[in-house]
């Protein structure tokens, strides 16, 4: 491009006479190399010590032939390593991954080492201005519309101004129709709210009994007299839902076997049975599966935000970001001795919504003590 | 010399000097954990001298907590009823004698006077004090017969919550934890599902049958044998060792290089 490719082995002497980015007239955009001028004084331009700077550019050029190099590194082993099993795919990830971590990395130190240690270095200083307009260009608008408004008709014509006045008014209000409409619980068909209060354990089988509580991952019926060491804990599942994700998002719970001396007031104790509590395994801070359980403190913990609840208190909360306790599931035994839902949770499970209201005071209104 | 003392008075040389002693430490921490695997002890039920052996070793190592007749004290429960394999569970992995009182007694080297016979004594006596869980026979907790794949399935609802999918465990509250299962024989497994042991709920023979705990067992087994393919494990225990590791070393080496690249120079004058 330019004839001075034999000075290109001393740039770093070169002083830019302007701000970076312009170049001076005349000049090629890769710079034609101007006479050296060391020792002239260009105020806020630094320059590197040569000494310096020939040392950094070993390190420089050392740090680019280590990219070289990698990245062949990184072409060389996506050959040779085959993935497969997960040994050999191991072993590729990390090949792979190293030889480019090395090759970018060595790419933007040797970068960063030309920056700081062979350019010059600049103290620059920008004057801020007022960002007002002058006075001439603000008349120059001013009177531009005034002139306009006048030539257009609109004040003058008056059956114009008001039919375009007339038009605009509706099309103003259509956001407001739309944000009215945001409020979907009145839209007919709207489910949500109901779909969140209800869960399975309200149902009934086809024979019309209640649903029997199931052990999670065997879906075997729970009989109550087996169920009989205290300090024991069971994930369980409603019969006939076992894998339906979205029943047991909410109905999923946690038994617990209590010694009947340990439970305290909090616990419905109608609605256990023989020291046998069903709680929500759904956190009602934000809904997370709150099964942590030590028997010998009788705290459920969340393992989302450390709230913990006390089971043997109806699982109220001792610490932690939840607000309310885990719902309890009014639990009974059915002919056969196997344990059976008495209906659905008296009050929503798992964290709050905005239609959830107050549930446990419209409990308590109901006669329960939620 | 003079290239050392350079080194020395670099602006990083304190991070890199801070980085090393870090190292070292955590090298030597790992070599102390790793020392001390304790003995698998697989025990047969006990026979009558056992039991009379195992009392006077219980009231010479257990009564000064248990009570003489391992009736319980303010300090520790009573064990009628806990059975041999609450004992063994106990006795095996280190966790009693207890070195210190605490939140939690945690597994340790197993102290000298402790071995398969004392522990098979002692065991024997409690068990004749109430009954309880026994010790499990050899074939009930072999991982080979076990499906690894149905025992998952169990051990995800009801033990990963605190013991991590990979069994490397958890934090409780106030101090307590869930061990991680690495350590753990079959055996021992077995025992604390059906004793539960300290903070950990029981889950008992006639609700996870013994041939599901064999199944888990064999999950369990498999799962800490398995390689990490891709790289490093750390530890396993999901999320937050991986954010630990992403904002202390990640964050940290970002902020060094963004120092680094914006440095100025110092005036030489």
């Amino acid at each position: 491009m330019t004839d001075n490719e034999h000075e290109i082995e001393q740039p770093d002497e070169r002083v830019p006479k302007r701000v970076i980015g312009t170049p001076p007239p005349g000049t090629s955009m890769l710079g034609t190399v101007e006479a050296p001028r060391a020792e002239e004084e260009v105020p806020g331009v630094t320059l590197q010590d040569e000494a310096k700077a020939r040392k950094a550019e070993k390190i420089v050029a050392l740090c680019f032939v280590i990219t070289f190099l990698a990245a062949i590194a990184f072409i060389i082993s996506y050959v040779v390593f085959q993935v497969g099993s997960p040994e050999a795919t191991g072993a590729s990830n990390l090949a792979l991954g190293s030889s480019l971590t090395v090759a970018i990395l060595s790419l933007a130190i040797g970068i960063v080492i030309w920056v700081r240690q062979i350019m010059p270095k600049y103290s620059l200083v920008q004057e801020r201005h007022l960002m007002v307009s002058d006075e001439e260009d603000r008349g120059v608008v001013g009177r531009t519309f005034v002139e306009g408004a006048n030539e257009s008709g609109f004040v003058k014509r008056k059956l114009l101004r008001r039919t375009l006045l007339l038009g605009a008014a509706p099309l103003g209000l259509i956001p407001l129709v739309l944000l009215r409409d945001l409020d979907n619980t009145k839209m007919p068909g709207s489910q949500f709210n109901k779909l969140l209060r209800h869960t399975v354990w309200g149902e009934k089988t086809k024979e019309g009994k209640p649903l029997r509580l199931v052990v999670e991952g065997t879906g075997q019926p729970i009989r109550a007299a087996d169920f009989n060491s205290p300090g024991g804990i069971l994930s369980v599942v409603p019969e006939g839902y076992e894998h339906d994700l979205n029943a047991l998002a909410k109905a999923t719970l946690i038994l617990i076997k209590f010694r009947p001396e340990e439970l305290k007031s909090g616990v419905r104790q109608n609605w256990t049975h023989d020291g046998i509590v069903a709680y929500s395994k759904i956190c009602t801070h934000v809904g997370c599966p709150a099964a942590l359980y030590e028997q010998n403190t009788h705290h459920i913990l969340c393992p989302c935000h450390q709230s913990t609840f006390d089971a043997a208190d109806g699982a109220k909360v001792i610490f932690g970001p939840a607000a309310r306790p885990l719902p309890q599931l009014p639990i009974t035994v059915d002919a056969e001795g196997y344990l059976v839902a008495q209906g659905d949770f008296e009050v929503p499970v798992g964290p709050s919504y905005w239609e959830r209201g107050d549930a446990e005071a419209e409990a308590r209104a109901k006669g329960g003590q939620a | 010399m003079i290239r050392t003392t350079a080194w020395r008075r670099h602006p990083l040389a304190r991070y890199a000097v801070l980085i090393l002693a870090l190292a070292l430490v955590g090298m030597v921490y790992a070599a102390f954990v790793q020392a001390g695997k304790p003995a698998d002890a697989a025990l047969a039920a006990g026979k009558v001298d056992d039991v009379a052996e195992g009392k006077s070793l219980f009231v010479q190592h257990c009564s000064s907590c248990h009570g003489m007749n391992a009736e319980g004290t303010s300090t520790a429960p009573t064990l009628v009823g806990v059975g041999a394999a609450a004992v063994d569970f106990q006795m095996s992995t280190g966790r009693m004698p207890a070195g210190a009182p605490g939140p939690q007694a945690p597994r340790k080297p197993l102290p000298e006077w402790v071995d398969e016979t004392k522990i098979r004594q002692i065991s024997a006596y409690v068990q004749s004090l109430g009954g309880g869980p026994q010790v499990p026979a050899a074939e009930q907790v072999d991982p080979k017969l076990g499906d690894a794949g149905k025992g998952g399935e169990l051990f995800r609802a009801n033990c990963i919550q605190c013991h991590n999918w990979a069994g490397a465990g958890g934090a409780l509250t106030q101090g307590k934890y869930a061990p991680n299962l690495n350590s753990a024989t079959p055996t021992q497994i077995y025992e604390a599902m059906v004793t539960g042991p300290q903070a950990m709920p029981v889950f008992n023979d006639t609700t996870i049958t013994p041939e599901e705990k064999r199944s888990m067992i064999a999950y369990i087994t498999q799962v800490r044998e398995q390689k990490d393919p891709g790289g490093f494990g750390l530890g396993r225990i999901g999320p937050v060792t991986e954010g630990l590791v992403a904002w202390i070393v990640g964050l940290s080496a970002l902020a060094l290089a963004a120092i680094w690249i914006t440095a100025k120079k110092r005036q030489k004058s």
